[in-house]
C-alpha cells in the first residue's frame, strides 16, 4: 500500500516536471522578423519565419501597435502584373517552416503611426488557432543604398523567393 | 390614383438603372475593343515616348530633360509595402555594383497611384532608397499617359470603403531606355542588384 503510495508519487512527479518542461518549450516559434524603413502614414511590411514543433496550426493574423490596422497578405504574380491580396489564414505545419518574405507572403502594416526607422524595433503579435498569440520583436532595415551597408543581408531573403 | 403613379415608377427606376448599366457596359466594352485594335494596329513594339510629369520638389519633368543617359524606369506606388521597396532596393543596389557606369544612368519611380501620392510622398519614397532616384508623379491623365505609352497596367484593387482602402495591381518591370529616349529592353524586375546591374552593363556595352 505504502510502497505504491510513493510509486504514484514519483510517477506524478516525473508527469509534473515533463509537462512543466512541455509548457516551457512553446510549440510555435518566430524568429528573423524583420521591416523596412518607412514613413508615418504610409504602409509597412512585416517578414518573419514561423516553426512550430507541436500539432499543425494555423496563423489567423497579427497586430502591432506601430499601425492602424495589420493584415497578412500575399504578393501575386500574375503575368507580370504584381497584385497583392489580403489572406485569411495559413497553415502551420510541423516540421516546415513558414516563411514570409519578399515577394510572397508578407505581414501588411497599414497606416503608420510613426516612421520605421532604421535600427529601431517593435512589437508585431501573431495569433493562431491552436497557440493563441505569440509577440516577436521585429528589427527595422535600412533600404538606402550605400557602400557601407551589407546589401547581402537587405537582398538575399526575397531573392531565395525567386 | 398617386400610390398607382408611385407604385409604377418604383418598377421603372430599377429598368432603366439596368438599361443604364447595360449601355454603359457596351460603352466599355467598345472603348477596350477599340483601345485594343488601336494598340494592336501600330506595328513594331513602341514602348516608352513623350511623357510630362511632376518630380518631388513640384518641378516638371519631360523625357527630353532625361535624353543624354540611359534611364531605367520603375512603375510603381509608395503604398506598396512588398514588390516596389524590394525592387527599388535592387535598383538602388545595382547602381552601386554599376560604379562609375551607373553616373550614365538615371533611376526613375513613376506611380500608379497619383491620387495618394503627392510629390512630397514620391520624393520621400524615392530617397528612402538612393538620392539618385527620381520619383515622379503626376495627374490621373499624365500617369494614364506615360503607362499607356509603356504599356503597363494598373488598377485599383478595393479592399474597403475607406479613402486608402485600395492597393494598385500593376505591371512589375523595369524599361531600360537609351539616351535617345528609344526603348533599348525590358528588365526583370525580380532580380537582385549584381543580375540588374550585369543586365545593364551588357545592354549599354
Amino acid at each position: 500500500m505504502k510502497g505504491h503510495t510513493v510509486r504514484a508519487m514519483i510517477a506524478v512527479a516525473f508527469m509534473l516536471v515533463a509537462a512543466l518542461a512541455f509548457a516551457q518549450q512553446p510549440p510555435i516559434q518566430v524568429d528573423n522578423a524583420w521591416s523596412r524603413t518607412a514613413a508615418a502614414g504610409g504602409n509597412g511590411v512585416v517578414y518573419l519565419t514561423v516553426t512550430d514543433s507541436g500539432a499543425p496550426d494555423r496563423l489567423t493574423g497579427a497586430a502591432s501597435p506601430v499601425a492602424s490596422a495589420v493584415e497578412l497578405h500575399e504578393s501575386l504574380n500574375d503575368n507580370g502584373v504584381r497584385k497583392m491580396r489580403p489572406v485569411a489564414s495559413l497553415p502551420v505545419d510541423p516540421g516546415k517552416t513558414l516563411t514570409l518574405a519578399p515577394g510572397g507572403y508578407h505581414i501588411m502594416l497599414i497606416g503608420l503611426k510613426q516612421a520605421l526607422k532604421a535600427g529601431t524595433s517593435f512589437p508585431v503579435t501573431l495569433s493562431f488557432e491552436r497557440a493563441g498569440q505569440v509577440t516577436a520583436t521585429a528589427t527595422v532595415r535600412q533600404t538606402v543604398g550605400g557602400k557601407a551597408m551589407d546589401h547581402s543581408r537587405v537582398d538575399m531573403p526575397g531573392m531565395d523567393m525567386h | 390614383m398617386s400610390t398607382s403613379t408611385d407604385h409604377e415608377s418604383g418598377s421603372k427606376r430599377p429598368r432603366l438603372i439596368v438599361a443604364l448599366a447595360g449601355v454603359l457596359l457596351a460603352l466599355l466594352l467598345l472603348g477596350a475593343g477599340g483601345f485594343l485594335w488601336l494598340s494592336g494596329d501600330n506595328g513594331g513594339p513602341t514602348i516608352g515616348g513623350p511623357f510630362t510629369l511632376e518630380d518631388g520638389n513640384g518641378r516638371t519633368v519631360t523625357d527630353r530633360d532625361l535624353h543624354g543617359k540611359y534611364v531605367l524606369v520603375y512603375f510603381g506606388y509608395t503604398f506598396c509595402p512588398d514588390v516596389c521597396p524590394t525592387t527599388l532596393t535592387a535598383v538602388s543596389d545595382a547602381l552601386d555594383k554599376l560604379g562609375a557606369k551607373a553616373d550614365q544612368l538615371q533611376p526613375l519611380f513613376i506611380t500608379v497611384d497619383p491620387k495618394r501620392d503627392t510629390a512630397a510622398t514620391v520624393r520621400q519614397y524615392a530617397a528612402s532608397f538612393t538620392p539618385r532616384l527620381i520619383g515622379l508623379t503626376g495627374t490621373p491623365e499624365q500617369i494614364a499617359a506615360v503607362a499607356r505609352e509603356y504599356r503597363v497596367y494598373y488598377a485599383e484593387h478595393r479592399t474597403g470603403p475607406g479613402p486608402n482602402d485600395y492597393s494598385m495591381d500593376h505591371s512589375s518591370i523595369l524599361y531600360l531606355m537609351g539616351p535617345d529616349g528609344r526603348f533599348i529592353a525590358p528588365i526583370n524586375a525580380e532580380q537582385s542588384g549584381e543580375q540588374i546591374a550585369a543586365t545593364i552593363r551588357k545592354l549599354t556595352s
